[in-house]
């Protein structure tokens, strides 16, 4: 079996593959399209001030897009990861506790009420959704004695997440906003301006940054509460921040683009098959994979109807089906 | 006085206190066995005295303070803890397990330096795991795996070693391989150990001192022989014990057993005739 070979490459080498591949497959998002664009413009137009009609599409058309789906990518990836690592539950993912659903309803709510809201307003409030979402399902899910258990926080989100959509959705409904909102969730990077990148790269870049800083501390804490106390780890504190990073990523990416499924699920277990189980190899793979992982499914989803659109989450869930069908199968065997 | 001693500790709420009032010393250098049937508070004990739980009044206090103010990496180079049957994310290989008790002593991004290889390297060699060292924990038999947690918290390189059953779910001779080591380290190491069993003979086989518990309280603490008597386990366990000299270890055994039953639901004794039985290994 392949159960050596994460450990018989060095970290290293994997990862400076796996930014070759993703700086690649960058590369191929800005050419490949339905306008014809070669390798030459997309360089004239990331190292230079030259203008022209396929320069201007790359700047102000796909490159804020792709820039914007490598910060979702690595941020869903980011908070999978941490996620799973946390509950140490391999179903983990931003979709599934509550946090995607928690900053919809949240984008819903503003929509209907603060019609002018600004887009960092927008971004502030899918943060604080994320939260109370989470809040909700974390808060369900350890109401009876014993804490929290991984089965149980699942059951509660499903149910909590099933609110919020209902939520959403009614308000979409009784105000008649429910095109402005089903245009934010519904999970696209279409039309993403350098405006919006502006306010939420910061925070998805802080999320990942604190996220690498803390990936050791999340490795001790993957081995059981009780491990990292003996370990001498403040797990409560560190619970905490992590928590604060995920909502960060999660509540960004919804302010980005809206409901993304399964990417925050299959990049960190995917990872996992390629670095091992120690954090500090995960996170930051987990960043680049992500990042690469929405690239390429952006860019299939540019090109396999063009010049029509086929929607990014039916590519994302395309892809992603049978990667999490792969988990099944293997039965979540890092967690077993 | 002994470096590690509870004073008055309750745990648990106030309606329901799981440990009572308990002060108990733990003898520095030896090996403490913590006994008392399913539910009386053994594991809510250890758990409490290593921080994992929080106690509802009293102290724990090692080398003159309050464990609840101590500062917990400190504590972390104290003691080592082995949970009950730990989980392990599996793919995880033995070395990389093992290195992660030296935490304690790491900061930043945490690159092993020399001196933790070498901690490492013996802790490994002590419990006989080095030859599974790349392996996957998950990988291992129930007694190796169980080696390589003690590893880990010898990694820890604490004076203090606590084990919650560390032989449940083990074979017979997987059970002596864990409990050979353990005494082995309190002989050679000089360290502290405590530890729940649930096997009286093994306790008193291994064990210098042993606490008796009995609903949250201390029914009996001391050496084998003051504890492991029929008196002793008649109040503990609710038996009717047959108690002997292990004629190998000269340490007492309990032969065989019944239940008291006659005494709550006037019922009758019934002292069953065992055809064979195996008192010693």
């Amino acid at each position: 079996m392949i159960k050596h070979t994460p450990h018989s490459i060095p970290f290293t080498y994997k990862l400076i593959v796996s930014i070759l591949i993703f700086i690649s497959m960058f590369i191929a998002a800005l050419v490949l399209g339905a306008a014809d664009i070669t390798v030459q413009d997309v360089w004239l137009a990331l190292t230079s001030n030259a203008s022209g009609k396929n320069i201007s599409i790359i700047k102000e058309i796909r490159l804020p897009r792709e820039i914007a789906a490598i910060f979702v990518g690595a941020a869903l990836g980011v908070s999978g990861a941490i996620m799973q690592g946390m509950t140490r539950n391999p179903l983990a993912d931003p979709g599934l506790l509550g946090l995607t659903a928690g900053a919809n309803a949240a984008l819903a709510i503003v929509i209907a009420f603060i019609p002018s809201i600004s887009y960092f307003g927008i971004t502030i409030a899918c943060f604080i959704g994320a939260a109370v979402g989470s809040l909700m399902v974390f808060g369900i899910g350890s109401l009876r004695k014993g804490g929290f258990s991984p089965f149980r926080i699942v059951l509660a989100g499903s149910a909590i997440t099933a609110f919020l959509i209902a939520v959403s959705e009614g308000i979409g409904i009784y105000f008649k906003i429910s095109k402005d909102v089903s245009m934010w969730t519904a999970g696209g990077i279409i039309g993403t301006s350098w405006r919006q990148l502006q306010i939420v790269m910061p925070f998805i870049s802080l999320g990942i940054l604190i996220a690498l800083l803390s990936s050791r501390q999340l490795t001790i804490l993957s081995l059981s509460d009780e491990v990292a106390t003996g370990l001498g780890q403040k797990t409560n504190h560190i619970k905490l921040l992590l928590f604060i990073v995920i909502i960060l990523l999660a509540g960004a990416s919804v302010a980005l683009v809206g409901n993304m499924a399964f990417i925050g699920l299959v990049v960190p277990h995917v990872v996992r098959a390629i670095v091992g189980t120690d954090y500090r190899f995960i996170i930051p793979m987990s960043a680049v994979f992500g990042g690469t992982f929405m690239l390429f499914a952006d860019t299939l989803a540019r090109t396999i109807n063009a010049p029509y659109e086929t929607p990014l989450v039916a590519v994302v869930a395309m892809l992603g089906l049978p990667f999490f069908l792969l988990i099944m199968h293997k039965g979540g065997k890092q967690f077993s | 006085m002994a470096r590690l001693y509870t004073n008055n500790l309750n745990i648990g709420y106030s309606e329901r206190l799981i440990v009572k009032s308990l002060s108990v010393e733990i003898p520095d250098k030896k090996i403490t066995t913590i006994i008392g049937s399913n539910g009386c508070g053994k594991s809510t004990l250890l758990k409490a005295m290593t921080r994992i739980i929080s106690h509802q009044s009293g102290t724990v206090v090692l080398d003159g303070k309050d464990i609840s103010k101590e500062n917990t990496k400190i504590l972390a180079k104290k003691m080592a803890i082995l949970p009950q049957t730990p989980e392990s994310a599996s793919g995880l290989t033995v070395s990389e397990l093992v290195s992660y008790g030296r935490f304690p002593y790491q900061t930043g991004f945490g690159r092993l330096t020399k001196k933790d290889h070498e901690v490492i390297d013996w802790a490994l060699s002590v419990t006989g795991t080095t030859e599974f060292r790349s392996r996957p924990v998950d990988a291992l038999s129930g007694g190796q795996r169980q080696r390589v947690w003690i590893a880990m918290a010898l990694a820890q390189e604490t004076e203090i070693i606590f084990l919650d059953e560390p032989t449940t779910y083990l074979d017979m001779s997987h059970q002596l391989e864990v409990l050979e080591l353990l005494q082995k380290l309190n002989l050679n190491e000089k360290r502290t150990i405590v530890m729940v069993l649930h096997d009286l003979n093994q306790a008193a086989r291994f064990a210098d001192y042993i606490i008796a518990l009995k609903d949250g309280e201390i029914v009996k603490a001391g050496a084998c022989e003051k504890v492991i008597t029929p008196n002793i386990l008649r109040q503990v366990f609710n038996i009717d014990a047959l108690i002997g000299q292990d004629p190998r270890t000269r340490k007492p055994m309990c032969i065989t057993y019944n239940l008291i039953k006659g005494e709550t639901k006037n019922e009758e004794n019934i002292n069953t005739i065992s055809t064979g039985m195996c008192v010693n290994y």
